[in-house]
C-alpha cells in the first residue's frame, strides 16, 4: 500500500510548481510518458494535469481511461478519437469536431489496467467537484461501495469548495471512513476512530469492522511485532485437534492418521488376503486395522503416525493465537474500544426494535383474536369458523380490488364490505347451526369446525391454492426509520392504530350501548334478561354477528402483510385462541394482555435464535401449556358471578 | 355381576365376527395368498383401515366414554408411525450401506457402517450424524417398546399437567390442540433430528424381507391390523364395562359429582388419556409400515379433528359406532378423492368430487351434529332386539343411565 500511496504525496508536494503550466505546454512536455505509460511512474504525471484545473484535462483524462485517445503521429497533438468505417473520427480535447483521420496517422493509447486505476481515481477529484449535485453524489457512492487509498486525497480536497451542507456531511463522514482505514499516520487514524463514537449507523460498524479481522495461526514462538488479539490455549479457546490441524496448515507438524486414510493405506498393502499378517475378516473392527498398520510401521512400510504424545508435544511446543491483520496496535486498540461503546448503544437500539416487533405482532395476535373475545370470551360459543371468517374479510379486500383499482379507495370500501359479507355468515351460521346447540359446546366446536373445512374447501375452489395478493396502497409502503436500527414498516402503525380502535370500540359497545348493555345481562342469565324484555335470541344473533364482522376487517388488515390464500384462519386460529385462553375469557383486557404478551414472548425467542421461527412457535406453544399450569383462568381471571360457573 | 363379560357386551361377538367374516373374504380375494381379485394397493387402503378404525376406537374411549375432547390422538398415531419408522428406515438404510460397502477390500467397521447409515438418511437434511434420539434405531428390539413408552410418557407429562390445572371441556380440547400444533412444528423443523419435513421413508420394505413380494407383505399386514382392532375391541370393551366403565361414564356426564364422592378423577382421565394414547401410538406403527412414508404433515391438527368427525359420524359412545364412522368416512374419502366417483354436470357448472368432497364432508358433520347426534351407530338402536326390554335401566351394575340410552 506504501508503494503506491508514496507517488501520491509526492505528487501532492509536487503539484504546485507545476500547476502554472498550462495543459497543453504539460502534454508536449510528458508526451513519451503519456504514450507509453508505467504503472510506477505516471502518477506525478496524472496529478499534474490535474493540478492544471484546465476543464479539458477531465475530459483528456475520462478519455485516456476510455481508450478514446489519441495521438495525432503528424502534430503530436492528443485528440479524443471515435472509431468509424475507414478511421477516426477526431474531437480535440476542448470538444471540438477536428474533422477525421485515417488509421495509420494516429497512435490509439491503450493504458494497462493500473495505470487506469490511477486515472481513474484522479477523475474522481473532477467528479466531486463537479457542478451538477447529481454527479457528486453519485461520486461519493462509487466511492463507499468501493474505497480505496487513492480516494482519500481528493475526497478531502474537494470538502473546503462544497456548498451542498448535506453533501458536505456526507464527504465528510467518507473521509473519516476512508482515513481511518488508509491513511499512513496513526494518530490520524485514531482521532477518526474515535470520532465515531456512539455511532450506530450501519456503515459506521462496517467501516469499523475490518479493522478488527484477526487471523488464527499457530508459531513455535510469537513473532515480534504481532498485533496480538488474543493467545489461545488448546482444549480451551479451541479444540485440540483444531489446533492440530492449525500445525498441519503452516508445515509445523506432519499430517495425523485418519481413519479414511489408514483404510487406504491397509487398502494399498493389501496381498493373499491378509495386510501385513493380519487377515482381511478381522480388518472389519477399529482394533484389528490398528494392529495391521502397527504392523506395516514395524516392517516399515508406511511412516509411522503421529501418536497421541506426539500430538501433545507439538501443541505444548507452540504458541496459538489470533492477530489482527492491521499491524497498528493503537488502531486496533482504538477500534475496539470504540466498537464496544457503538455495541452498547446497539443493543439498547436492539431492544427499542425489538420492543416494537413484538408490539406489532402483539397487536396481529390482538386484531385476530378481538372477534373471538366476543364470540367466544363474551359468549362462550367456540367458534372454530372464526379463522375462515378472518379468510373471508381478506378475499373480500382481494375481490375489491380487482375491481376498484385505486389501491385507497378499495381498501375504504373493502373494511365495511368485509364487515358487512362476515356479519352476514355469521348472522346466518349462529341462526342455522349455533343457535341449536348453546349448552353443548363440544358440540358447537365439532359443528362449526365442519363449518371450517367446508369453507376453507371452497374457497381453494373458487380461488384457486395459489396466494392472492392483497395491495396495500402507496401511502402505506416503506418503513418509519428512526436510524439504522429501529424501524417499522408503516403497515404495522396501521395495525397498531387499527388494533386501538378496535379496542376502544368494544369498549365503547359493551359499556356504553344499549346493546352492549344487553349483551352483558344476557349472557349473564338468559332467562333474567328475558324476563325484563330482552330477547336473548336476537342479541346473541346480533353479538355473534359482530364478532364475526369484526374477524372480517381483521381479515382485510392482516391480509394487506400476509399472503391471502384458504388457509389464511387456520394459521391465526389456534394462535387467537390461546390469545383469549392465555389472557383470560370474557375480559378484553384479558385479550389485550394475552396478546401482548404472546407476541412479546415469540419476539424474544426469535430473538434468542433467529434462524429458526418453527421452534419459536413450539417454544410458545410448550410455554403456553406451562402459564396455564399457573393461572388456570388466564393473566386476567373474572371474580364472582361474571365468571359464571 | 353375574352376567359374563360376553353377555354384558352382546356386541363384541357380533363385531368379532363380522371382523371375521371381513378378513377371511379379503385374504380370499387378495393377490398376495388368494384369487387375486383385489389388487395390492387396495389390500394396504384395507389394512390402513382397520388401524384407522383402531385409532378411533381410542378416540371413541376418551371422547365417546370419558367424555375428554381430545384433539390430539393423531399425534400419538404419528408418533408411533415415528417410532417404528426409524428402525425400519435404519435397517433398510443399514442394509443398502452394508451392500454398497461389501464392494471395497477391506470391511468395514461398525463405526463406519454406523457413519455410513446417518450420512444416508440425513444426507438430505444437510447432517451426517446421527441425532441422539437414533440412539436405540439399530435394534428392533430397543426401538419397538419405544412405539408404546414415548407417546406414553407424552400423554403421561400433557395429561399431568392438563388435569391437574383442571383444564376441562373445549379448554382442554384447543390444549390438546396446541400441543399437536407443537409436535408438528417442532418436527417440521430440519434439526429435529427427524428429517424435518422430508419425513422417513421406505417404511415399506421391512428388513430382511426383501425378497417377499408386497403383495404378500400387504396381506400380512392387513391380517395384523385386523387382529390388533379384534383385540383392540375386546380390551376397549373390558375397560368400559364395569366398574371402571362406570367410572369413566360418571366422569363424562358429571365430573364434580364423582369427586364428591371419592374417585380419583384425575388418576382415572390420565390412566384413559395415556391408555388411549398407547392404543393410538400401536396402529400408527402398524399403519405406517403400510403407508410406507411419513412426515410431520400426519401431525396437523386437522388429523385429529377428522379423527374427532369419524367417530362423531359413526357414533360415540358406542364402540361398533366409533369403527364403523372411521371405516366408513375414510373408504368413501378416499373414494371420492381418488377420483372414482363419477363428476356430476350441472349445465353451467361440474362439481368434481375431488374439489368438493371436503365440502360435502363438512356439511354431512354439521348435519350429523345438528340431527343425528348418535350417529350411524345409532341406526342399531332401531333394531328389533330381544334382549333389550328396557331392563338395563335398573340399578344394576351394567346398566345405562337413562341420559346414556337416550342420547
Amino acid at each position: 500500500m506504501l508503494r503506491f500511496l508514496l507517488p501520491l504525496v509526492m505528487a501532492a508536494c509536487l503539484a504546485l510548481p507545476v500547476s502554472a503550466q498550462g495543459l497543453a505546454d504539460l502534454l508536449t512536455a510528458e508526451r513519451a510518458q503519456i504514450e507509453k505509460p508505467s504503472r510506477q511512474t505516471i502518477g506525478p504525471v496524472i496529478d499534474a494535469i490535474v493540478a492544471t484545473g484546465d476543464p479539458a484535462a477531465a475530459a483528456m483524462l475520462r478519455a485516456w481511461a476510455d481508450r478514446g485517445l489519441g495521438l495525432r503521429k503528424a502534430d503530436g497533438a492528443f485528440l479524443r478519437i471515435a472509431k468509424t468505417a475507414d478511421g477516426w473520427a477526431l474531437t480535440t480535447l476542448e470538444g471540438q469536431d477536428a474533422g477525421t483521420a485515417a488509421k495509420a496517422d494516429i497512435v490509439e493509447l491503450k493504458p494497462n489496467a493500473g495505470v487506469r486505476d490511477l486515472i481513474g481515481a484522479a477523475l474522481v477529484q473532477f467528479t466531486l467537484s463537479d457542478p451538477d449535485p447529481a454527479q457528486r453524489t453519485r461520486a461519493l457512492e462509487a466511492i463507499a461501495k468501493s474505497p480505496a487509498a487513492a480516494q482519500l486525497q481528493p475526497l478531502r480536497a474537494s470538502i473546503p469548495a462544497e456548498t451542498d451542507a448535506a453533501l458536505k456531511a456526507r464527504k465528510e463522514r467518507l473521509a473519516t471512513f476512508l482515513t481511518l482505514q488508509f491513511e499512513p499516520d496513526s494518530a490520524a487514524r485514531v482521532a477518526a476512530i474515535e470520532s465515531l463514537a456512539g455511532d450506530t449507523s450501519l456503515e459506521a460498524r462496517a467501516a469499523l469492522n475490518p479493522l478488527l479481522a484477526t487471523r488464527r495461526m499457530a508459531a513455535a514462538a510469537l513473532p515480534a511485532g504481532t498485533n496480538l488479539a488474543q493467545r489461545l490455549t488448546p482444549g480451551r479457546d479451541l479444540t485440540e485437534a483444531a489446533a492440530y490441524e492449525l500445525l498441519v496448515a503452516s508445515d509445523l507438524a506432519p499430517a495425523r492418521l485418519t481413519l479414511q486414510g489408514q483404510k487406504d493405506t491397509l487398502a494399498a498393502h493389501l496381498a493373499d488376503g491378509a495386510v501385513a499378517g493380519v487377515p482381511v475378516a478381522d480388518l472389519a473392527t477399529q482394533a484389528g486395522r490398528d494392529r495391521a498398520y502397527e504392523a506395516l510401521e514395524k516392517a516399515g512400510t508406511v511412516p509411522a503416525a503421529a501418536t497421541e504424545a506426539e500430538v501433545k508435544s507439538a501443541l505444548a511446543a507452540h504458541v496459538f493465537y489470533d492477530a489482527f491483520t492491521e499491524p497498528d496496535p493503537a488502531v486496533t486498540s482504538a477500534a475496539r474500544a470504540t466498537l464496544s461503546s457503538i455495541e452498547t448503544r446497539v443493543g439498547a437500539m436492539t431492544a427499542v426494535d425489538l420492543g416494537l416487533d413484538a408490539l406489532s405482532l402483539a397487536s396481529i395476535y390482538f386484531l385476530a383474536a378481538i372477534g373471538l373475545a366476543i364470540t367466544f370470551g363474551v359468549m362462550r360459543v367456540i367458534n372454530m369458523a372464526h379463522g375462515e371468517f378472518i379468510m373471508m374479510g381478506a378475499y373480500t379486500g382481494y375481490v375489491v380490488q380487482q375491481l376498484i383499482p385505486n389501491y385507497t379507495v378499495s381498501i375504504i370500501v373493502a373494511l365495511p364490505l368485509a364487515f358487512a359479507v362476515t356479519f352476514a355468515a355469521g348472522v346466518a351460521m349462529e341462526r342455522l347451526v349455533i343457535r341449536h346447540l348453546y349448552k353443548r359446546p363440544l358440540e358447537t366446536l365439532l359443528a362449526t369446525f365442519g363449518i371450517s373445512i367446508a369453507l376453507q374447501q371452497i374457497a381453494k375452489n373458487i380461488f384457486g391454492t395459489q396466494a392472492r395478493p392483497l395491495t396495500a396502497p402507496a401511502w402505506l409502503d416503506g418503513a418509519l426509520s428512526l436510524n439504522d436500527i429501529v424501524s417499522i414498516s408503516y403497515i404495522r402503525i396501521a395495525i397498531f392504530v387499527l388494533a386501538l380502535l378496535f379496542l376502544a370500540f368494544f369498549l365503547w359497545l359493551m359499556k356504553r350501548t344499549r346493546l352492549g348493555l344487553e349483551v352483558r345481562a344476557v349472557t349473564q342469565n338468559p332467562a333474567m334478561a328475558a324476563s325484563m324484555g330482552i330477547d336473548p335470541d336476537r342479541i346473541n344473533m346480533l353479538t355473534f354477528g359482530i364478532g364475526s364482522g369484526i374477524a372480517g376487517i381483521a381479515g382485510v388488515a392482516i391480509g394487506l402483510f400476509a399472503k391471502v390464500t384458504s388457509e389464511l384462519g387456520s394459521d391465526y386460529i389456534v394462535q387467537s385462541f390461546m390469545t383469549v385462553v392465555v389472557g383470560g375469557v370474557g375480559n378484553i383486557w384479558g385479550a389485550l394482555a394475552g396478546a401482548a404478551m404472546i407476541g412479546g414472548f415469540q419476539k424474544v425467542i426469535e430473538w434468542l435464535n433467529p434462524s429458526n421461527t418453527l421452534a419459536a412457535q413450539t417454544y410458545m406453544i410448550l410455554f403456553i401449556i406451562l402459564f396455564i399450569q399457573f393461572r388456570p383462568r388466564g393473566i386476567i381471571a373474572l371474580k364472582g358471578r361474571a365468571a359464571g360457573d | 355381576m353375574t352376567r359374563t363379560f360376553l353377555a354384558r357386551n352382546p356386541s363384541v361377538l357380533w363385531f368379532l365376527a363380522a371382523l371375521a367374516i371381513f378378513t377371511l373374504t379379503v385374504t380370499v380375494l387378495a393377490e398376495g395368498l388368494g384369487l387375486g381379485l383385489i389388487p395390492t394397493a387396495f389390500v394396504k387402503v384395507l389394512g390402513k383401515t382397520l388401524c384407522l378404525c383402531l385409532v378411533a376406537l381410542a378416540m371413541d374411549l376418551i371422547w365417546g366414554y370419558t367424555g375428554i375432547l381430545s384433539l390430539g390422538h393423531m399425534a400419538f398415531f404419528a408418533v408411533g408411525g415415528y417410532m417404528t419408522g426409524m428402525w425400519l428406515m435404519y435397517a433398510r438404510t443399514e442394509e443398502i450401506v452394508v451392500q454398497a460397502l461389501a464392494g471395497s477390500p477391506i470391511p468395514p467397521t461398525p463405526d463406519e457402517v454406523a457413519q455410513g447409515v446417518a450420512t444416508q438418511i440425513f444426507g438430505v437434511v444437510g447432517g451426517s450424524d446421527l441425532p441422539a434420539i437414533w440412539s436405540f434405531a439399530h435394534s428392533a428390539w430397543l426401538q419397538l417398546p419405544m412405539v408404546v413408552l414415548v407417546p406414553a410418557l407424552l400423554a403421561m407429562i400433557f395429561g399431568w399437567l392438563a388435569f391437574r390445572a383442571r383444564v376441562n371441556g373445549v379448554y382442554l380440547s384447543i390444549l390438546t390442540q396446541a400441543m399437536t400444533l407443537a409436535l408438528a412444528l417442532y418436527l417440521f423443523q430440519n434439526d429435529s433430528g427427524l428429517r424435518g419435513n422430508n419425513g422417513l421413508s421406505g417404511l415399506q420394505n421391512l428388513p430382511g424381507l426383501g425378497e417377499v413380494p408386497q403383495s404378500s407383505l400387504s396381506i400380512w399386514f392387513f391380517l395384523a391390523s385386523a387382529a390388533l382392532l379384534a383385540l383392540g375391541y375386546v380390551a376397549a370393551a373390558f375397560v368400559t364395562s364395569g366398574k371402571f366403565g362406570s367410572a369413566l361414564r360418571g366422569i363424562r356426564d358429571d365430573e364434580q359429582r364423582l369427586r364428591f364422592l371419592g374417585y380419583p378423577v384425575e388418576g382415572y382421565k390420565l390412566f384413559v388419556f395415556t391408555l388411549t394414547a398407547v392404543i393410538a401410538a400401536i396402529a400408527g406403527a402398524f399403519y405406517y409400515p403400510q403407508a410406507g412414508i411419513i412426515n410431520p404433515a400426519e401431525l396437523a391438527p386437522i388429523a385429529s379433528i377428522y379423527l374427532a368427525v369419524w367417530v362423531a359420524i359413526g357414533g360415540r359412545g358406542r364402540l361398533y359406532g366409533a369403527v364403523i364412522g372411521a371405516g366408513f368416512v375414510s373408504l368413501l374419502s378416499s373414494w371420492f378423492t381418488g377420483g372414482m366417483a363419477p363428476s356430476i354436470p350441472l349445465g353451467f357448472y361440474t362439481i368434481h368430487w375431488v374439489d368438493w368432497w371436503t365440502v360435502l364432508l363438512g356439511l354431512a358433520f354439521v348435519l350429523v351434529t345438528l340431527f343425528v347426534p348418535r350417529g350411524i351407530g345409532g341406526l342399531f338402536d332401531k333394531l328389533p332386539s330381544p334382549r333389550r326390554h328396557g331392563a338395563q335401566l335398573g340399578p344394576d351394575d351394567g346398566a345405562l343411565r337413562e341420559k346414556e340410552a337416550d342420547a
